[in-house]
């Protein structure tokens, strides 16, 4: 399997008369823009689009996700399989990505648990996506009572489609940049660095229902067994993100796209190990599903003779469950882990971290305590709604002061804590 | 100007007597008492001792309570910047007087706080997670290199400089998780560490896996048809419109609600405040996690004595397990203060 | 929270993700539907949900009657 990456690498936006990119700058014709996301009917009639560039005094939030403007040039299927495209398997061919940028979905609040994402200021040092210039569709429902599956099914796919409109719309651009990827076929894997151990990737995804769903082609998580994929497929955006509840440590549409841990296991494969293959799970809410998804995951993983998985959660609380039983079940079978997950040990970090534990768990990389508080001062613009820090998941009545001040835990920032990595942050023990 | 620190000691150190003299009351004096020399010494201008407190370790002991607020009113018109507590190395008594003021000078002052003890001293369990305790040798000898450390340490608080890791800075590892950018994303971070442990190389985790502690089971309920039973959830429950504001994630309180000549929790009456799960069908029918219609059924046809009229709530999702202990501890008094014979608690 | 009750009241912790209570250290546990209704069941109808419903709050207060010396999950 092999795709080419073609990027342009956006430094700037403005809206104008015509889609397109030149000497760095992404230009937005609003209305097209507009016209497109007002398609559906689920979304009301006061829709908006609004830019956001790094180092702007500018908030957003509540955002519900975050997307990267991609577009398949060549090869089967488009972006966005079975959610905006057909159901072709993608992953090969030629793919043209808008690095740099993101569209984000926000304004009216699905159910408070969306996050904020502040361009400049304090808070900007702790979301990946302080850093992408950001296209920002502002939406709202149709009917502020109409069912709320329908409301974000809507918002998610007017982001994916915004994301695949800006990128197309850049097809002709000759590319700044061709990276190419390889992914050998299981059998070639097998033979080849044979001095060197088998791995794999455990990506574990949240599927808990409303604003706690992810998509693989189309298809709900939760209804999944456990399945190999290849990384290159996730480029090309296999994998879509619905939830965002503790925007903290929820995996974007952007971030499942660039993946870092996919990024640093191609990276070390060949050198330090074999990277043979992808496997996806998820995070149900019965015990049953649990136990079967990592039995079945791990199972996978001994089929493939595989000696190391590399494991991610996503979220906090109940998915620890899982991703402990991941991590002994794994470990058991002679498959040795190394974890990624976050932290929730209260605001002054006093508590325990996490709601689960094994001692095979040994090898544990977090991406931060969530809880730790951050007073993120007034910006000069608000794109969305301020008001929602008071109720947002991390905030608290009264988070929001007069001035525009928004004093929250780190859970509140999209991305702070991103469990696929995506950020620098940490924790240690004092 | 330099800051203002405040010193306490036991009667030992200053030279009031030994054992005999344990029971010394709490005394304050203005400037240096006894090892007050050695921390002045490391201060280099920096900090001032302006005044030392003094109290007996066995009055400490037997009047925590007293002693305490006593010598908090001492103090509070020095308006200290922070305050250090011994060096208590090996001495037992000591050593938890030492912590306890610590704990509650940063409580009552929000200041910072250090003391010095042998790790082994009962007062470095009992106090760490609310002080920064540096560590000595187990006995006075060790002054010459624990003054120093102390006074280090203290004078980066004050700066308001950031704190390395325990060993880099030499205190005793209070259990504190604190955030820090590193170097790499978490994501190399992990790769890198899944690498060493393939190898068979060292590695450090980022995180131990917590140990949890065990509470012994209550005896069974003897006489369910006499007994009243309470409804308690972490599923974040609430008469509708969360009149409480109980957070939708990192809950600081809970709820205490009424539900005499409730049967049943609809859409129209109740709802949840937790962010961290799937609210529809919570919102839709409360008795899902709360269920207050069985337990009216039960309690009508005599199976069990009674409902509890009250219900208590809070939301599970990302609240700490200090505050959950809270929670509970605060819960259970009210309860048993009812009469409450037994609880079932539901969570998500 | 339930280790606090327990203290001082018999408690019986009603949750669906077993391992985690275990790991916390209820004692005693009645594992339930799912983590968004414990106690209940959308795709049956109102009537079944609540007789699916009662049979687990039973099995809770049987579980608060039987004496125990080590975590015990009670499934029926």
């Amino acid at each position: 399997m092999k795709l080419e990456l073609h990027r342009l690498n956006v430094k700037s936006l403005k809206f104008g008369d015509k889609t397109g990119f030149a000497d760095g700058v992404l230009t937005v014709n609003k209305s097209e823009l507009l016209a497109l996301i007002s398609e559906d009917e689920l979304l009301g009639k006061n829709l908006d689009v609004d830019l956001a560039i790094p180092g702007e005094s500018v908030r957003v939030m509540p955002v519900k996700d975050v997307i990267e403007p991609r577009f398949k040039l060549e090869g089967k299927g488009q972006v966005f399989p079975g959610m905006i495209s057909d159901v072709e398997t993608v992953g090969e061919g030629k793919t043209l990505v808008l690095s740099g940028c993101a569209v984000l979905t926000a304004g009216k609040l699905v159910r408070f648990q969306e996050g904020i994402i502040d361009m400049s200021g304090p808070g900007a040092d702790y979301t990946p996506y302080s850093k992408t210039c950001n296209v920002v569709l502002v939406l709202e429902p149709a009917d502020p009572n109409m069912d709320k599956h329908d409301y974000e099914k809507a918002c998610r796919t007017a982001g994916l489609k915004a994301a695949k409109y800006l990128a197309e719309a850049c097809k002709d651009v000759k590319p700044e940049k061709i990276e190419s990827y390889e992914f050998a076929k299981i059998r070639d894997a097998m033979n080849s660095y044979p001095e060197l151990p088998k791995v794999g990737y455990l990506y574990m995804l949240q599927t808990q229902g409303l604003l706690h769903d992810t998509y693989l082609y189309g298809v709900d998580v939760k209804k999944i067994l456990p399945t190999v994929i290849s990384p290159l497929e996730v480029m090309d955006g296999a994998i879509v993100s619905g939830n965002c509840v503790s925007a903290c440590d929820k995996n974007s549409t952007y971030s499942h796209q660039n993946n870092p841990v996919i990024a640093d296991m191609l990276k070390r494969h060949g050198k330090d190990f074999n990277f043979v293959a992808v496997i996806v799970t998820n995070e149900n809410v019965t015990l049953a599903d649990k136990r079967r998804s990592s039995s079945y995951a791990t199972k996978i993983a001994g089929m493939l003779g595989l000696d190391g998985l590399v494991i991610t959660e996503e979220g906090f609380g109940n998915p620890d469950a899982d991703l402990i039983m991941n991590c002994w079940k794994a470990e058991r079978l002679g498959i040795k882990t190394a974890l990624l997950t976050d932290e929730y040990a209260g605001q002054d970090g006093a508590s325990q971290s996490l709601a689960d534990s094994c001692p095979e768990g040994d090898a544990c990389v977090t991406a931060g305590n969530a809880n730790e508080v951050i007073i993120l001062p007034p910006m000069q613009k608000v794109i969305g709604y301020a008001e929602e820090a008071n109720v947002i998941a991390g905030g608290w009545n009264g988070s929001l002061a007069e001035d525009g001040t928004i004093t929250v835990e780190l859970q509140a920032i999209t991305g702070a804590t991103s469990e696929l990595g995506y950020t620098k942050l940490g924790a240690y023990t004092l | 100007m330099a800051f203002k620190v405040i010193h306490y000691i036991n009667q030992f150190y200053a030279n009031i007597g030994g054992e005999e003299k344990a029971d010394y009351k709490p005394e304050i004096r203005e400037g240096i008492v006894g090892p007050g020399m050695a921390l002045k010494a490391a201060f280099k201008g920096e900090a001032e001792i302006v005044a030392t407190v003094i109290c007996g370790d066995s009055y400490f002991a037997s009047n925590m309570d007293e002693a305490t607020n006593t010598i908090l009113d001492m103090i509070r018109k020095y308006e200290p910047d922070a305050f250090i507590a011994g060096p208590a190395f090996n001495a037992g008594r000591y050593g938890t007087a030492c912590g306890a003021m610590c704990a509650a000078v940063a409580k009552e002052f929000n200041i910072p706080v250090v003391s010095g003890m042998y790790p082994e001293n009962p007062g470095v369990e009992m106090y760490k997670k609310f002080a920064w305790i540096v560590e000595t040798p187990d006995s006075a000898i060790g002054m010459r290199k624990a003054a120093p450390a102390m006074a280090k340490l203290a004078l980066k608080l004050l700066k308001g400089e950031s704190i390395g890791k325990p060993e880099e800075e030499g205190y005793i590892e209070r259990g504190i998780r604190k955030n820090m950018f590193y170097e790499k994303l978490a994501a190399e971070r992990c790769v890198d560490m899944f690498i060493a442990k393939l190898k068979g190389e060292p590695f450090e985790t980022e995180y131990k896996m917590p140990v949890f502690d065990r509470v012994d089971p209550q005896p069974a309920v003897k006489d369910l048809a006499h007994a009243t039973i309470a409804l308690v959830t972490s599923g974040g429950i609430c008469p509708k419109g969360n009149p409480d504001h109980i957070e939708a994630s990192s809950a600081s309180k809970f709820g205490e609600y009424d539900i005499t000549g409730v049967n049943d929790l609809t859409s129209e009456t109740h709802c949840t405040a937790h962010g961290g799960y799937d609210a529809t069908y919570a919102d839709q029918d409360a008795d899902r996690v709360l269920p207050v219609d069985v337990m009216r059924d039960l309690e009508r046809e005599g199976v069990i004595g009674k409902l509890h009229t009250k219900f208590y709530t809070t939301v599970g999702n990302g609240t700490s397990v200090a505050n959950a202990k809270k929670f509970g501890a605060e819960i259970v008094n009210r309860l048993v203060r009812d009469g409450v014979t037994a609880v079932i608690l539901t969570s998500t | 929270m339930v280790k606090e009750i327990e203290r001082k009241l018999p408690v019986v912790h009603m949750c669906t993700i077993v391992p985690i209570s275990q790991t916390v250290g209820a004692n005693r546990i009645v594992p339930t539907i799912a983590i968004p209704h414990p106690l209940g069941d959308p795709t049956k109808t109102p009537e079944e949900e609540k007789i699916l419903r009662r049979k687990l709050v039973e099995r809770a207060l049987k579980a608060l009657q039987t004496d125990i010396t080590e975590q015990t999950v009670f499934t029926e």
